[in-house]
């Protein structure tokens, strides 16, 4: 993943994320995860501001599918 | 033979007038023409007046004996107006139509986007006007009447034809039975499936999208403003896209996506039309109302373009020359601007005043115009008619952000048919004062109109040849400059000199404009010796802080293909 001087998670707050997310995903049930995915990745790219970093995330959750 | 139909078109709001079908005379197997054009829709009628106004006489040939079937291209920009304008047609079409700026999109029920389309004090018209296309192509067939220079012929279908490098033999059949023109040039405004396109056998290029739509014109009574109105994944047709425009005439246009795998016969099969404009009507808060249909068609979208519009003497214009979607005006609007931007260019070459090879500025300009349409249209046609299921996921995912969350709406605002800057035209002027300029219109791009009254602007005033815009206090233009300005006309070229910025008329100005408030002056960041150069199509081919005579003349040259080698100087060339 290409290094960025931006601040990263802490351990405690990967863990509440991973969490928030999992609960996020069951309450929005099987038929609805995706497009539940998608507007959080949008949210989360107008929060970034940066097309260029957005696709490096794009480019490192490709990986390995 | 050919036997175009001669009874009148049905419809509840339009009468149709057939003319009578032009007929070879018995004993004259071989015609002459200068320039002929193929299709008297839109688009070869308005090329057909725009050589006139160059002094360029043509012959319009069209298969039909009557103006198109149904309303088709319904919404006309500003810029084609201001096109029509010239042609002079467009305050017909400004009386009877229907001026617009605002669009709205709708998801559950909810005004998830406002698009808000600028209008400002200088501009003469709105920008979009609602008409059907029957009534803009019946004012164009009337202005062609009036004019000695051009002979429609009606019930005239091109069959065939074969060229050389001087000219186009051109077959064609009649009710009266065939014969044979022999023109020096030949307009193919022969429409989306152009059959002279196939005769030659010309591919398209791009791309063809999955979805297909159904349009059908309404005669209902709806209390709404002229606004364009956008229904997204709506109840009664769950994924698709509804589109409404209001028609003058009490008719509205509804525009749907139709269900994967349906054809187009079910779609316009009258019961299925019937409970889906119900569906709709009652959607929207009519339930039941009355209504009554004049027309229905099935379209694709489709983004294709020849890859060059000037094959040996045939010249393509219009649907014929691209195919590009319906979403953002696009089709007529774009044809307008490569009739205007062909028909100079073919007057001088046919007049013998500009060298042939200026007609592959048409192509430059103009393919790399439909290049750039058919890259913006992509992308609203990606939005309105997802073409996979990661597409239709996104779009999916905006609409339901759309509702809180107004980062998205732009998403929503397809991008309108705009006039298109040639920026990188080969006709713009090497050697002038462009990049120093901190206001106006641009190298290649369409002129700023600017209000000079209540009811006059400065395009009102353009002429239909090369317009010098040089700002000016003096009593006269510099005498250099007048005789550069005589030797251009005599050399042929049409040049109208509007001197901006002086209280009494100024000698060596065909016009002369006080711009007292200096208006006029600073919308173009003009002042005193300054100059705008404009093409006969109105785009800006040069603009010099300081005009002198060298270098209008340079100007001139490059602007009708026939400039000096650039490093020159080389007094003999």
């Amino acid at each position: 993943m290409p290094s960025s001087p931006a601040a990263t998670l802490t351990v405690p707050g990967l863990e509440q994320v991973y969490d928030a997310l999992a609960s996020a995903i069951d309450q929005a049930g099987p038929d609805k995860t995706e497009l539940f995915l998608v507007k959080l990745a949008l949210l989360n790219a107008d929060a970034l501001a940066d097309p260029k970093r957005f696709d490096t995330h794009i480019q490192a959750a490709l990986r390995d599918l | 033979m050919h036997q175009p139909h001669a009874e009148p078109r049905r419809s509840i709001y339009y009468r149709y007038q057939v003319f009578d079908a032009w007929l070879p005379p018995p004993s004259a197997p071989l015609q002459q023409a200068g320039v002929v054009i193929a299709g008297a829709g839109p688009i070869g009628l308005v090329t057909a007046l725009a050589l006139a106004q160059q002094g360029v006489p043509s012959v319009v040939l069209e298969a039909e004996r009557q103006v198109s079937e149904g309303s088709r291209a319904i919404v006309f920009t500003r810029r084609s107006m201001e096109i029509l304008q010239q042609v002079g047609v467009a305050e017909r079409v400004e009386r009877n139509g229907l001026a617009w700026r605002f669009g709205n999109s709708v998801y559950r029920g909810q005004r998830v986007f406002r698009m808000e389309a600028p209008h400002s004090d200088d501009d003469r018209f709105f920008p979009m006007t609602n008409l059907q296309q029957q009534y803009l192509e019946e004012y164009l067939v009337d202005a062609c009447r009036a004019e000695p220079l051009i002979e429609l012929r009606w019930g005239n279908q091109v069959t065939g034809l074969t060229q050389d490098g001087q000219g186009v033999r051109i077959e064609i059949d009649t009710p009266a039975g065939p014969y044979t023109l022999a023109a020096d040039w030949l307009v193919a405004a022969d429409g989306a499936r152009s059959p002279i396109r196939t005769q030659l056998g010309l591919k398209l290029e791009g791309a063809s999208y999955e979805g297909r739509f159904v349009i059908a014109d309404i005669r209902v009574d709806l209390p709404l403003p002229t606004e364009r109105l956008a229904f997204f994944d709506p109840p009664w047709n769950p994924g698709n896209t509804i589109l409404m425009h209001r028609e003058p005439h009490g008719i509205w246009r509804l525009d749907y996506q139709l269900p994967p795998g349906e054809t187009p016969e079910q779609a316009l099969h009258p019961d299925s039309l019937r409970a889906r404009i119900d569906a709709q009507l009652a959607m929207i808060g009519h339930p039941g109302i009355a209504w009554e249909l004049d027309w229905s068609s099935v379209y694709s979208a489709r983004a294709l373009t020849l890859p060059d519009y000037v094959h040996g003497r045939v010249l393509f214009t219009g649907d014929a020359a691209h195919l590009l979607p319906i979403f953002g005006v696009r089709g007529a609007n774009t044809g307008f601007q490569d009739a205007q931007a062909l028909a100079w260019r073919l007057a001088l070459v046919a007049r013998g005043v500009a060298p042939a090879h200026l007609l592959a500025s048409y192509t430059q300009e103009r393919v790399g115009a439909a290049r750039e349409i058919i890259d913006e249209a992509g992308k609203s046609t990606r939005f309105m008619a997802p073409p996979t299921r990661g597409f239709r996921l996104l779009r999916d995912a905006v609409l339901s952000l759309s509702l809180t969350q107004p980062f998205v709406g732009p998403l929503y605002h397809w991008r309108t048919s705009r006039p298109h800057e040639y920026t990188h035209s080969p006709l713009n002027s090497a050697g002038d004062d462009n990049a120093l300029f901190t206001a106006g219109p641009a190298h290649g791009a369409p002129p700023c109109n600017v209000r000079l009254g209540p009811d006059q602007f400065l395009l009102d005033h353009l002429g239909h040849g090369f317009t010098l815009l040089c700002a000016t206090a003096a009593a006269a233009l510099p005498e250099a400059l007048q005789a550069e300005v005589a030797a251009a006309r005599e050399r042929g070229l049409p040049l109208r000199v509007i001197a901006v910025g002086a209280p009494q008329p100024v000698t060596g100005a065909d016009l002369s404009l006080a711009d007292a408030d200096g208006h006029l002056r600073a919308r173009h960041g003009l002042r005193a010796g300054g100059a705008y150069l404009l093409r006969p199509d109105q785009h800006v081919c040069a603009r010099w802080m300081t005009l002198d005579a060298h270098r209008l003349r340079a100007a001139l040259q490059q602007a009708v293909g026939q400039a000096a080698t650039p490093t020159t100087p080389n007094p003999g060339a």
